[in-house]
């Protein structure tokens, strides 16, 4: 896999390549949300343009084109992640509209009795929503430890799984640590408890090969616009046989199968769970990412970004004034390093960082349970995707050293 | 190897000045006012959910309506603190209604230099702070919680 030629399927690194004075574009954000590939962008364009029309009604050859489409994309998501069937597929707007529904609907008979257990180092979106169900509820939560090493304490999930668990949320990967969670073993303990778990997959789906049945999962949740996908479309996956058991959230058109002043009875899983006109064109703009990122080979993508990931480590290790958090053994996470400067806030170091082209993120990152954790207010994130090279993992070298300049002058 | 041109870096980094000036380095480094007021008057503290800067502001006002000891203590960016502890230095002798007109442009103006909408949050926070605790007529501690409402500074 050639980095620099993938490079040249982003319209983006073209128009904005360093030339004279001018920065290079080093985009080392990808975890917050990711380039997009012209495929994708022509795919989205060739529906506005070709074959414009709604979906699901219509028998004219354009909304039959449409809706095969819209279907194709729903069929690419389903191989993507090893689904029983397009059926367990419901687009959503996002990962976080995903884990939303599920913190609603899955929590509606439980109560005092009950508990919920998610982890320390949950992103707000797999946190918050469990919070206000649980004060609407009133279930109890309860966390899985982090370490300090960035790692989930082993022995707490069994400790704090028991029965009455109900439910397990859990991040496949961190966002901010990169650590690669013990999914598998976590459901196993889930299950034999006989409670359902939930995954929140937005920093893995992108970036290694998932499939649902491996890891345990009765739902999974992940976004398009982190996987070289368009903004407003996600997935939240489900077991078919639990699927056909949730109520819907949203009701209106497309959703229904007959409607009456009186009342309405459902379409079937998983239209049942879509009402109103889809992201239509966000949709196949996921189904042209899918086919983008099958073509490389999740296995080679996870390969090159982890790989990246530890030589920028390495280089950043090396810097003095620098700390790096999260697992050290490079298989334990995907390609995210998170870091601080001695003396330098994140936020500061984002922006002096932002001087030489360079793309990370600095705060908390949407996890501030987490940087509580750590004992930290924040850190720098910097995340590696596909289309990155060795060349940006030293511009970031680079940056930080002058950074460092700029802070130390007297 | 790398692709930054060394002149490149180097004009970048004069150029970091624009933002990183000499005395915003100065009072992030030696910020003024620093420490809690023990006899102050008003008191509050603001966050900025962004970036996870905090401050917590002490004011004491004397009997001619005026503050005659300020201070604060909290962590955070570099914009933000030394816009706080410039801030600082500007309410000294300053009454009420000097306070509560006091707005963005203002710190815009301490600080002398423009920055993106983002880091203007970073750099009004001590304002609010500021304004905050003038609602305060006892040195209580409002909600420790980061506000919402980052409209709360106008400009005139």
């Amino acid at each position: 896999m050639n980095p620099e030629q993938i490079k040249k399927d982003f319209a983006i690194f073209r128009n904005r390549a360093a030339g004279g004075a001018g920065r290079p574009f080093v985009y080392l954000d990808s975890a917050a949300s990711s380039q997009t590939p012209d495929a994708v962008v022509e795919a989205m364009t060739a529906y506005y343009q070709k074959y414009r029309a709604n979906v699901h009604r219509g028998v004219y050859e354009a909304s039959e084109r449409a809706t095969a489409a819209y279907e194709s994309a729903r069929a690419d998501a389903a191989r993507f992640i090893g689904a029983a069937g397009a059926q367990e597929i419901i687009f959503t707007r996002g990962t976080t509209e995903a884990i939303n529904f599920l913190a609603i609907q899955l929590t509606r008979d439980l109560g005092p009795e009950d508990e919920v257990v998610l982890t320390e180092m949950e992103h707000h979106a797999n946190l918050v929503p469990w919070q206000m169900a649980s004060q609407r509820r009133k279930f109890v939560l309860r966390f899985i430890p982090a370490l300090a090493d960035g790692r989930l304490d082993p022995g707490a999930a069994r400790r704090l799984i028991g029965n009455k668990t109900k439910i397990v949320s859990i991040c496949h990967a961190s966002n901010v640590l990169g650590t690669i969670n013990p999914v598998r073993e976590i459901a196993d303990l889930a299950h034999a408890q006989g409670a359902l778990v939930a995954v929140d997959a937005a920093q893995s789906v992108p970036h290694m090969p998932v499939r649902v049945a491996d890891l345990g999962a009765d739902f999974l949740a992940f976004g398009g616009h982190k996987m070289l996908g368009p903004t407003g479309i996600g997935v939240l996956w489900g077991r078919a046989a639990l699927l056909e058991t949730l109520d819907p959230l949203f009701y209106g058109g497309d959703m229904i199968r007959e409607v009456t002043l009186e009342g309405a009875t459902w379409n079937d899983v998983p239209w049942k769970f879509e009402a109103g006109t889809p992201p239509i064109a966000e949709a196949i703009g996921l189904g042209a990412a899918i086919q983008y990122l099958e073509k490389l080979g999740m296995e080679e993508v996870f390969r090159h970004e982890r790989e990246l990931a530890e030589y920028a480590a390495d280089t950043l290790r090396g810097i003095p004034g620098v700390t790096l958090y999260g697992p050290r053994d490079p298989s334990d996470r995907v390609g995210v390093v998170a870091f601080n400067i001695e003396g330098i806030h994140p936020h500061d170091a984002a922006s002096l960082l932002d001087r030489y082209g360079v793309a990370v993120r600095g705060g908390h990152h949407c996890a501030m349970p987490l940087m509580r954790r750590l004992g930290i207010k924040g850190a720098v994130r910097a995340s590696f995707a596909l289309y990155n090279t060795r060349e940006d993992a030293d511009h970031l070298a680079e940056a930080i050293r002058a950074a460092q300049k700029v802070f130390s002058r007297q | 190897m790398t692709n930054i041109d060394p002149a490149l870096l180097q004009e970048d980094m004069d150029g970091a000045e624009d933002l990183y000036r000499e005395h915003i380095l100065d009072h992030y480094r030696h910020p003024h006012h620093k420490g809690a007021v023990s006899a102050c008057t008003h008191r509050a503290r603001e966050a900025n959910p962004l970036c996870g800067d905090e401050v917590d502001f002490f004011l004491r006002i004397g009997e001619d309506g005026r503050v005659r000891e300020v201070g604060f203590e909290g962590h955070g960016c570099a914009i933000s603190q030394a816009a706080i502890s410039m801030l600082t230095d500007w309410v000294t002798g300053k009454n009420r209604e000097e306070i509560l007109s006091a707005d963005e442009d203002l710190i815009q103006e301490m600080l002398g230099v423009r920055m993106s909408p983002t880091r203007e949050k970073c750099a009004f926070l001590g304002l609010r702070a500021l304004k905050k605790a003038l609602t305060y007529t006892n040195p209580q501690i409002n909600t420790p919680n980061t506000t919402n409402d980052t409209n709360s500074v106008h400009r005139k």
